[in-house]
């Protein structure tokens, strides 16, 4: 960027910018790219406090705060509004080959995210709807010295529910499974209905349980509800 | 950083550079400068409807410099900076087309600023929009800004100084 261009007499420098590369990736702007949030600082700090919540009361869900006002095909509201809140230059987003490119572009404008084809790279694993989840053990993991750097899976279910009664009869066509939560951040027990998990799942959880403390947190989305699932969180069977 | 835009440059010939241009003019030009070229752009009409594809924002960005060009890279310091995003909505089936703007500087004046030279970039892609934004904005505004250089280099000479050295004579 050519904003500190040289007063010429004294001695001449040539600057750049990280700004420079962002709008040289901007100059190649789709004109059907959607908006994001409509105050972003307001929006992501409400979506970034529900998903502080989530985390602290696992399986608990929660209603979503504040929507983006586009919506890319592929993804639903509750998922673009995380990504929008916690994707950023440093992390790393894996998505489904198959989603299109107006998903892709939005997150590349809106988050500056680079957009990975290994999922053992992300930092945010990202599964939409009907698309299948890479297992839990191909994300990354942490390192024992810094169980942080993990990944976070965002799934995207047919329906989900804290509820049993009013969510059963229609779940019971799709195979929707009820999980019984327990640990931190769970007084005795958390029901939780989802309809759409991977049919290995308490297998793939366990094992993701006995990792600890590396292992991935889940964010399970549906439409514009979601909650999380921390590796502290044990299934019973 | 560089590499990557010659590259892009490369790929879509001199559109990008064409482009570049004139995001520099209107980056660069002063709050005031703008505004005026803004009114006798919109005196002969107003400009297409536009929506916010990212509101302005302002934020720091670090300047890094190299001591006499060539020197190795070092932070020169921090500057507020304050992009913007627009679609204008042409109507019809053709997509909108989208205009961007990152300027230095910051509050009010600055959001203003960006907003106008993202919805100018904008008309500046559009044919039918280009020759009269090039006419009443680009060119005054180009023109104002190498008075200004031109002013500076002025105002610089005068202090410049010579150094020599006395050759002693031997005895």
């Amino acid at each position: 960027m050519s904003q500190h261009a040289p007063t010429s007499g004294h001695a001449p420098m040539s600057s750049q910018t990280s700004m420079a590369a962002a709008s040289a990736a901007t100059g190649a702007v789709t004109s059907a790219l959607l908006p994001g949030f409509d105050n972003p600082v307001d929006d992501a700090q409400q979506v970034f406090r529900a998903a502080l919540d989530a985390f602290a009361h696992p399986g608990m869900l929660q209603a979503l705060p504040a929507a983006s006002v586009g919506r890319p095909a592929g993804l639903s509201p509750a998922m673009t509004a995380l990504l929008l809140t916690l994707a950023d230059s440093d992390t790393p987003v894996w998505l489904p080959a198959d989603i299109g490119s107006e998903a892709r572009a939005f997150l590349r404008f809106h988050c500056g995210c680079p957009l990975v084809d290994n999922a053992a790279q992300a930092t945010f694993v990202c599964v939409p709807m009907g698309d299948t989840p890479p297992s839990l053990a191909q994300c990354a993991q942490g390192d024992p010295a810094y169980p942080d750097r993990s990944a976070t899976l965002l799934l995207e279910l047919a329906a989900l529910s804290n509820d049993a009664a009013p969510l059963s009869a229609t779940v019971s066509d799709n195979g929707g499974d009820t999980y019984t939560l327990r640990g931190p951040g769970i007084e005795t027990t958390q029901t939780l209905l989802a309809s759409g998990l991977p049919n290995d799942f308490r297998a793939q959880w366990r094992a993701n349980n006995a990792g600890f403390p590396l292992g991935v947190d889940l964010l399970l989305t549906a439409g514009d509800r979601f909650c999380a699932l921390p590796r502290t969180t044990h299934l019973e069977d | 950083m560089n590499t990557q835009i010659s590259s892009e440059a490369d790929v879509t010939g001199n559109a990008n550079v064409e482009r570049a241009a004139w995001m520099r003019i209107l980056a660069l030009a002063g709050p005031d400068a703008l505004d005026a070229a803004w009114d006798r752009l919109t005196r002969d009409g107003e400009v297409p409807a536009y929506r916010f594809l990212r509101k302005p924002e302002s934020g720091m960005t670090m300047v890094r410099a190299r001591a006499g060009g060539t020197g190795a890279q070092f932070n020169l310091g921090e500057v507020s900076v304050t992009r913007c995003a627009v679609v204008l909505d042409v109507g019809g089936d053709v997509d909108g087309v989208a205009g961007v703007a990152y300027l230095q500087g910051c509050g009010a004046r600055g959001a203003r600023h960006a907003e106008r030279a993202a919805v100018l970039d904008a008309l500046m892609q559009l044919p039918t929009w280009q020759a009269r934004v090039q006419a009443s904005v680009i060119a005054p505004l180009d023109a104002d800004l190498a008075a200004r250089a031109a002013r500076e280099v002025a105002e610089t000479a005068q202090t410049r100084v010579e150094f020599f050295t006395m050759v002693r004579g031997e005895d």
